[in-house]
């Protein structure tokens, strides 16, 4: 279930508008009005933009209407951020082990003792 | 982990664009392209690094040719965890590999995964994959499959925030 959250977190960011109105309102709250101002757009417009951030959670509005200033929710941010590090960091778990193997790996050492590689052996099969 | 030779350079980067369902992974290595693509595609080497920690990799099919497919299983305490498959778009020696990836819990879903081999020089290789899906969502799944405890730690969290939010 709460993957659906996650993902609704995605694809509100999904939106140039709406990163914008994120990144402007990681600087400060600000009321409907003044995040309409800059797009030349409608407050109809800025409003649905935010219904979608709202609802994944990205931005809160005290109970109440139009001229309530819009809040980020930094919290859900970091985590996102947090979760592409514990991803990162598998990727990098699997890495290293590769960094092990392909010290192991040696190259031989003596020029006869050179076998063909994978690759000339798949030439030589197809 | 052997570290004496490794150099302060090498970190995995993680690129997710918002906007698009790809997954970029960037990481360095300290060994040609030659030696670097045969550990990705040589199935005994491949097994002893690709899968999560505290787990073994079963490979039960790997014809690493353009046309060719493969399947493995993470297996833990003799136990099959998750099965993975896909097919061999395109081997290009050292430089390219193109594969398409399908975790068998989710059949339905499956990514086109592009590992280039970009020689360095001085026996170094720097390997970018890139895995494209179809959707956000499925882009977001797979980042979220075979995360355990962190992630659905991270979702309670999430849920908690929601909740209170």
């Amino acid at each position: 279930m709460s993957e659906d959250q996650l993902s609704r977190v995605f694809s509100a960011l999904a939106d140039p508008t709406r990163r914008d109105i994120v990144a402007r309102l990681a600087v400060g709250d600000a009321t409907v009005g003044q995040l309409a101002l800059p797009y030349g757009v409608s407050i109809q417009a800025v409003s649905k933009h935010l219904r979608v951030l709202e609802d994944a959670g990205l931005v809160s509005h005290s109970r109440d209407a139009q001229r309530r200033p819009r809040h980020l929710e930094a919290e859900v941010f970091d985590l996102m951020t947090k979760w592409i590090e514990k991803y990162r960091q598998q990727a990098e778990d699997r890495f290293r082990r590769l960094d092990a193997l392909l010290e192991e790996m040696d190259e031989p050492k003596n020029p006869a003792d050179q076998r063909p590689s994978a690759e000339d052996q798949e030439g030589a099969a197809s | 982990m052997t570290s004496s030779t490794t150099s302060g350079t090498r970190e995995t980067l993680i690129e997710a664009d918002p906007a698009l369902p790809v997954i970029r992974i960037t990481r360095d290595f300290d060994a040609s392209p030659d030696r670097v693509f045969r550990a990705w595609t040589d199935p005994d080497l491949v097994a002893r690094w690709l899968g999560p920690r505290n787990s073994e990799i079963r490979i039960d099919g790997w014809d690493a040719r353009t046309g060719g497919s493969y399947r493995y299983a993470s297996v833990r305490d003799g136990e099959e965890v998750a099965a993975f498959y896909g097919s061999f778009h395109e081997i290009r020696p050292t430089e390219r590999l193109v594969q398409t990836f399908t975790w068998e819990g989710m059949p339905d879903g499956v990514s086109l995964d592009t590992m280039t081999f970009e020689d360095l020089g001085n026996r170094r290789t720097r390997v970018i994959g890139v895995s494209v899906v179809d959707s956000l969502e499925s882009r977001d799944a797979i980042m979220a499959s075979g995360m355990d405890v962190g992630v659905n730690e991270g979702y309670e969290k999430l849920d908690e925030l929601l909740a209170n939010g």
